[in-house]
């Protein structure tokens, strides 16, 4: 069992355009990330439940070249937008980094 | 041509570069140099205000040297999104740098000016014949949207760029445009064909942000017939086949499908090799053509904001700060209304900076741990007066609202400014984010000449 603070290079968020938040977790190597991705936990559900979206709001990708997992998620309020916390979208990511990866 | 090299400074101008990267670009000898000047990702104020994002001393400092050494070796100098969100303003304010700088250092070239804000009655006219969708997350566009929206630009693709090229420009500077467009046209116009040139732009646009470790730094990109080498001229920063992937996931909704105006750029088969320690080829990127669109952005005005800054060290309000901010929220629409504003004529934000601040709905942390707790008090209001007045009931409420077992009778909250009232800048949002066909891509961007 691991934490994904503890395996990943990078846990990251950022804006893709100002409706919408991209969220990435990285691995070092190739070998690593196919492991992580056997195990099935770094999936659309995840993602939908971490930030209360519904499933098919989830655009979910896995990019083998990249060896990352990424998922795109409607912001809550737009960049900017009154009651907005984030104008970048750059520290949404914190509930990823204690999933538990059985690995 | 066999090969077509583009060298881009930084990731947005302003940012700054190594006046040494910049050299050794150069050295290369490409047969271009570029920059992205913008982007949504500050928020909406910059587009809404029409203020630049970036300093202009800092904007001066960048096109001082891009324009000396694109003039040095007569290779075309050409610059999207100007200003930051590319509307009319921000446009002319770099406009205004680059014929300062020529005056200056008695440069003469010939200047294009590529402008992006659309007429709103024309947008109507697109909305009537079903020619303007919304973009994910985005509410249908109406004529009531398109009337309060402050400024609204068209992003252009590549084939502005191409005509003012054709049209003998030395230096573009151009309104808001797809990040990789510039370049895009650029190699494009060199008889390269689309896949690698898009490619070539979508790295460009983010200057060395692809390399390792990454840095406001320049790129250089040679785009031949099957795909792109890329390498960072700072020689301590490293392209390698792991951060050129990589940089595909950056502000995108996917990294492997990347929708441009009249295409789809597919990466999802591309090929990373190291051609050397500092250098990487991609190839195996797909161009897809597709109806022409251009994207629309425009902001609003929201209201005028005052906010005020403080923090509170005491553990009892701590335990129940949930209510305590109740009873302020409760005490401030009591007073507000004494002297006449109505609650439905303002908003009243408090961010709690150790609790949920940075995450607020999406915070799965619902108790905090902390020994002392920020506040951000904001209202936005019709006007600034009433901002004003309503922020300065709330900061009252924070000091001294009672609460259970209150021992700190004196005041709530340390306040680390006198004043403590801050007017900021009016509040926008983005209204306007959606997409129209069109047929010509140069119709909607007009394009100036001017001889410096």
């Amino acid at each position: 069992m691991a934490l994904i603070r503890d395996i990943a290079k990078a846990c990251k968020s950022k804006n893709a355009g100002p409706f919408e938040l991209t969220i990435d977790v990285v691995f070092d190597d190739l070998k690593l990330f196919e492991r992580v991705r056997e195990t099935g936990v770094i999936c659309p559900a995840l993602f939908a439940r971490l930030y209360k979206v519904r499933l098919e709001d989830v655009q979910f990708t896995e990019y083998p070249a990249g060896r990352a997992f990424k998922a795109t998620i409607p912001r809550l309020v737009a960049s900017g937008d009154v009651g907005d916390t984030d104008v970048y979208g750059a520290q949404q990511h914190a509930p990823l980094l204690d999933v538990e990866i059985p690995i | 041509m066999q090969e077509y090299r583009l060298l881009s400074t930084s990731g947005l101008l302003g940012y700054g570069f190594p006046e040494e990267s910049l050299n050794a670009g150069m050295a290369r000898q490409p047969h271009m140099i570029g920059v992205d000047g913008g982007s949504t990702d500050p928020g909406p104020y910059y587009l809404g205000s029409g203020k630049c994002v970036n300093s202009r001393m800092a904007m001066k400092r960048d096109l001082k040297l891009m324009l000396r050494a694109a003039r040095k070796q007569k290779i075309p100098l050409v610059i999207g999104s100007c200003g930051g969100a590319g509307g009319e303003p921000h446009l002319q304010t770099v406009v205004g740098i680059v014929r300062e700088i020529a005056r200056e250092d008695a440069m003469h070239f010939r200047l294009a000016v590529i402008h992006a804000e659309q007429d709103k009655g024309w947008i109507k006219k697109q909305l009537k014949s079903g020619k303007i969708k919304a973009l994910r997350n985005v509410k249908e566009l109406d004529d009531a949207t398109i009337d309060r929206a402050t400024r609204i630009v068209g992003m252009m693709g590549p084939e502005p760029f191409q005509r003012a090229l054709d049209d003998g420009a030395d230096v573009i500077l151009a309104g808001r445009s797809s990040d990789p467009a510039p370049w895009a046209g650029c190699a494009t116009r060199a008889q390269l064909p689309p896949a690698p040139s898009w490619y070539a732009g979508k790295m460009l646009e983010c200057g060395a942000t692809a390399a390792l470790p990454k840095g406001h730094d320049c790129l250089l990109t040679s785009v031949d017939r099957d795909g792109v080498v890329l390498e960072a001229m700072n020689p301590i920063r490293l392209c390698t086949p792991f951060s050129v992937a990589n940089h595909s996931l950056h502000e995108n909704a996917s990294p492997c499908f990347h929708i441009e105006p009249g295409g789809l750029l597919d990466t999802s088969d591309c090929v990373f090799e190291a051609v050397s320690e500092r250098a990487v080829r991609v190839s195996g990127m797909r161009w897809t053509q597709q109806p022409y669109t251009v994207k629309l952005e425009g902001a609003e005005l929201v209201g005028y904001r005052a906010i005020t800054i403080c923090g509170t060290r005491d553990p009892m309000l701590i335990s129940t700060v949930d209510a305590f901010l109740g009873s302020v929220r409760e005490n401030v629409s009591v007073k507000a209304a004494a002297f006449g504003v109505k609650p439905e004529a303002y908003k009243l934000v408090i961010r709690t900076y150790g609790a949920n601040g940075v995450m607020s709905g999406w915070e799965p942390i619902q108790r905090t741990q902390s020994h002392e707790l920020g506040f951000v008090v904001e209202v936005i209001a019709e006007t600034q007066e009433l901002a004003n007045a309503v922020l300065a009931i709330a900061r009252v409420q924070m000091l001294h609202v009672d609460f259970p077992n209150r021992l700190c009778k004196e005041g709530n909250m340390a306040f680390p400014y006198s004043p403590s009232d801050i007017e900021t800048a009016p509040a926008y949002r983005f209204s306007v984010f959606h997409t129209v066909a069109i047929d010509d891509p140069c119709a909607l961007f007009p394009i100036e000449h001017e001889t410096v």
